[in-house]
């Protein structure tokens, strides 16, 4: 089984590096392509230049802090119905505790934004899916709410609305009838600026989050990577996730 | 023959009975009447009232809204000129009781009830202008490739603001 899955990832990067030669083939002589990188206007299509990434330092929360998730649900309005078992959660605390030593942490868990998103590759309309930036979505005007992207997320990150909604922000459109998860604050991103989780993490001087681009060596995610040992959660699914920890 | 005439005549003053009636509809195209077109809070520049020519809007704005949802969606390109959420910046006003999309009297609504279209926009959009969350301190991502994004409005979008209809 694992064997057939590292075929198949091998096989991705196979074709995307050929589909990359080909491009790298297609651009003129003498065009630098790190200039294009520095600044993203509106009218510009993302790239894979880019990979979005956060990193959550569990060392740094709080037990009983919940400082990030309600900071999404109030960035993107995602007041509840008093139905735990249904209502739509982005982004949520989970408690892990040591059955030896007693030890209790509490981490945030969110759409870990995969590289190989298993929610993508279910899709039946291809709703689901990654921004070349890593970025991974739900086209909500695609999406037939048939839930196999809650089914094949390892990290239960998706929700589906069952609700009639009002009063949406404008920046996050939320339907009935459809699956809907992290963004990372992909109107924010868009604009440069962090994720409102980060800043809420922030404005309270937790610091246990840090969001920032991945493929640039000098981001201060990529150099506290480089830097610190962290951990995807379930690495063994060869994921290559876009959410890393450090601490657990 | 005196029947023709006779025939001519009743029909002659059926046709000056119908006349009065079908000149009331065309008036009621415009804000008269049944039929209301709510007025757009500013003008997109001061030759033009929406963002291409209003015949043009009145016909293609579904397609203007298409591509730029896909754009938006999948690429991430945010540019304002064809944005959903600009159409109702401008033509929803941001009173507490501005009409929602299920009343006649909202901008959309307005003329898609007369229309009879009915549309799945505002399931999931807002139907009011924006609102800013409380998290905006904006702080920026660390990253120099994230750089400046120019989101601004193009700068003729406010040079006649809260003047005109927008709907001539």
């Amino acid at each position: 089984m694992s064997e057939e899955s590292n075929i198949d990832i091998y096989r991705r990067r196979f074709l995307s590096g050929t589909a990359s030669a080909a491009a790298g083939l297609a651009v003129a002589p003498g065009v630098m392509l790190t200039e294009v990188a520095n600044a993203r206007p509106a009218d510009q299509a993302v790239t894979s230049e880019v990979r979005w990434g956060m990193l959550i330092d569990t060392n740094k929360c709080d037990n009983g802090c919940n400082d990030c998730v309600s900071a999404c649900n109030e960035e993107h309005n995602l007041g509840g119905f008093d139905r735990p078992a249904t209502d739509a959660q982005w982004i949520r605390t989970v408690t892990l505790k040591d059955k030896q030593t007693g030890n209790v942490q509490t981490l945030p868990l969110l759409c870990q934004h995969c590289e190989h998103p298993p929610c993508v590759d279910v899709c039946p309309t291809g709703a689901s899916f990654k921004r070349e930036d890593g970025i991974v979505l739900v086209d909500k005007h695609i999406c037939i709410g048939c839930r196999y992207c809650m089914m094949a997320c390892p990290y239960k990150a998706r929700s589906f609305i069952h609700e009639k909604l009002q009063d949406q922000m404008p920046y996050s459109p939320r339907g009935k009838g459809t699956v809907e998860s992290c963004t990372f604050c992909v109107h924010r991103v868009d604009e440069g600026i962090t994720p409102a989780c980060v800043e809420a993490c922030t404005a309270e001087d937790h610091n246990a989050m840090t969001f920032g681009d991945m493929n640039d060596p000098d981001s201060e995610i990529s150099q506290q990577l480089e830097r610190y040992s962290s951990r995807q959660i379930r690495a063994d699914l060869d994921l290559n996730t876009g959410v890393r920890y450090r601490g657990i | 023959m005196t029947k023709y005439s006779f025939i001519t005549l009743i029909l002659g003053l059926l046709l000056g009975a119908i006349a009065p009636v079908i000149a009331e509809d065309d008036a009621a195209d415009g804000n008269s009447g049944s039929f209301y077109i709510p007025e757009a809070q500013r003008r997109f520049s001061e030759a033009q009232g929406c963002v291409e020519p209003t015949d043009e809007m009145r016909a293609n704005h579904m397609e203007y809204i298409l591509d730029q949802r896909d754009a938006t969606v999948h690429e991430g390109i945010r540019t304002k000129q064809y944005s959903l959420v600009e159409c109702i910046n401008c033509h929803v006003s941001d009173a507490p009781d501005a009409p929602r999309y299920e009343s006649e009297k909202h901008f959309c609504n307005s003329c898609h009830t007369y229309a009879s279209v009915s549309i799945d926009c505002f399931q999931c959009h807002a139907d009011r202008p924006v609102k800013t969350s409380r998290f905006n301190s904006r702080p920026r991502i660390d990253s120099h490739r994230a750089g400046d994004i120019n989101t601004t409005m193009p700068e003729q979008l406010n040079v006649s603001a809260n003047e005109g209809t927008g709907n001539e």
